[in-house]
């Protein structure tokens, strides 16, 4: 029986990684670059959609092409697959975004070692068909923008008063003595940022607390 | 299980493939990627001279600001050359310093006077770090200045880039009352309020304050039988 493309168990590999099932806040994957590309909106937002595409395509090619991946060499491959889709991406954004691009400098490049695009390749495209490998990919790449999206908001809004650049905390307040929170800046505070963030879906969520 | 014949033919045909993608695509955004890198470059003399550029006007300001660029050779002497072309990174690597090849970009500002562009190349702490550094029509007086760097520390060393740092180089002078060349010093510790050819370095980045340092010296030394003769007259 063939199933349509929409099929509720379709949609929950889109919806489970925004979630319950998030590769930042849940598996805790993907931190090093959460870290550091979300001190403003712009370049966060960048970083999700291309490692959104990235686990995607990855993905659905890596999918596509299991049965003929020889089991002694697959890590190799699939390594190549993503190094050229992030390569890709890499050319496009230089040529169209050049100063997103820059600001992101070798985080584009380190996609390549993102836990979860390797992770989602070996977990699940090796074993599923194309079209639910490709939704697994952008379900998980969303996930991973979702929280880059929200901390970077987060910072930009408090460390510097603006959101994607546009100022968004009124002169007056700071003629009456209201300050940007420097610290905001900084990475260490996009840990904090994403600790909390954790804190909060857990007290939500429940099931997703440890029990031991 | 695969034999280890169908591994090798896969693994060739995989590569060859992926080669083939990657160069179509790296040669048809080579134009692009290029008119990007041109356009930084002109926003970047023209900060130098203080006009804020966006990737969109850099063009036409360009064009409205700098009205004639020159090559000098190791000798001082014009060759023809178009100034904008020339690699700094090039320039520096040549270990024959005899030829190497110095751009000079001349602007004409808003209030009618001319500026004199000289663009800088050094070594930070990571990577290489430069700049365009513009003297007023005195050839003593900075009107501005413009830093970046590859790789420097955020915080510290790309402090550099920063409008606080830069801004302390306006109307610095390069030589003293005597008519010696000083250079603008980057001092650690700080330079005296009163202090024309000293600005301050930068707390935590120490290295790359001095690279900047040697890079202003060195850069403008080059320049300097151009400057004094046209000092002169």
């Amino acid at each position: 029986m063939k199933e349509p493309l929409f099929s509720s168990r379709n949609i929950k590999l889109l919806s489970g990684p925004l979630n319950l099932n998030n590769p930042i806040t849940v598996q805790i994957l993907g931190i090093c670059s959460a870290l550091a590309v979300t001190v403003q909106m712009k370049p966060a937002l960048v970083m999700a959609l291309s490692v959104t595409v990235v686990t995607a395509f990855s993905n659905l090619i890596i999918s596509s092409i299991r049965n003929t991946i020889p089991q002694r060499i697959r890590i190799i491959v699939q390594l190549v697959v993503v190094a050229t889709l992030v390569i890709i991406v890499d050319q496009i954004l230089k040529a169209f975004v050049y100063d997103v691009s820059k600001k992101l400098s070798v985080f584009v490049g380190l996609i390549i070692t993102n836990c979860i695009v390797m992770g989602r390749l070996e977990a699940f495209a090796m074993a599923e068909k194309p079209w639910r490998s490709f939704l697994d990919g952008l379900g998980n790449g969303a996930g991973y923008g979702l929280i880059l999206v929200a901390v970077s908001f987060l910072r930009e809004f408090f460390g510097s008063g603006k959101i994607f650049g546009m100022q968004v905390v009124p002169r007056i307040m700071y003629e009456n003595g209201y300050q940007d929170n420097g610290l905001m800046i900084l990475p260490p505070m996009a840990l904090i940022t994403i600790g909390i963030i954790i804190w909060i879906q857990r007290s939500i969520n429940r099931d997703l607390i440890d029990k031991s | 299980m695969f034999s280890n014949r169908y591994i090798f033919i896969y693994s060739t045909i995989i590569v060859a493939i992926v080669a083939v993608a990657l160069t179509l695509i790296a040669v048809g955004l080579k134009p692009y990627q290029d008119n990007n890198i041109r356009i930084e470059k002109m926003q970047n003399i023209l900060k130098s001279i203080n006009v804020v550029a966006t990737p969109k006007n850099a063009e036409a300001l360009y064009k409205k600001y700098i009205v004639k660029t020159f090559t000098l050779n190791a000798q001082m002497k014009p060759v023809d050359v178009d100034a904008f072309s020339i690699d700094l990174a090039k320039e520096v690597k040549k270990t024959d310093i005899s030829a190497r090849l110095y751009p000079v970009y001349i602007a004409c500002l808003d209030n009618g006077d001319s500026s004199y562009i000289f663009p800088l190349r050094g070594q930070g702490l990571w990577g290489p770090v430069w700049g365009y550094v513009a003297l007023k029509n005195d050839f003593n007086t900075v009107l501005g200045v413009m830093f970046d760097h590859k790789g420097e520390t955020p915080g510290l060393g790309a402090e550099i880039a920063t409008e606080t740092f830069q801004a302390q180089f306006f109307g610095k002078q390069i030589f003293d009352e005597q008519g010696n060349y000083r250079s603008i010093r980057v001092l650690k510790g700080g330079a005296k309020p009163d202090d024309v050819h000293g600005v301050d370095g930068i707390s935590g980045g120490t290295i790359t304050s001095r690279g900047v340092d040697k890079m202003i010296f060195e850069g403008l030394k080059a320049y300097l039988p151009y400057i004094n003769y046209r000092k002169k007259i």
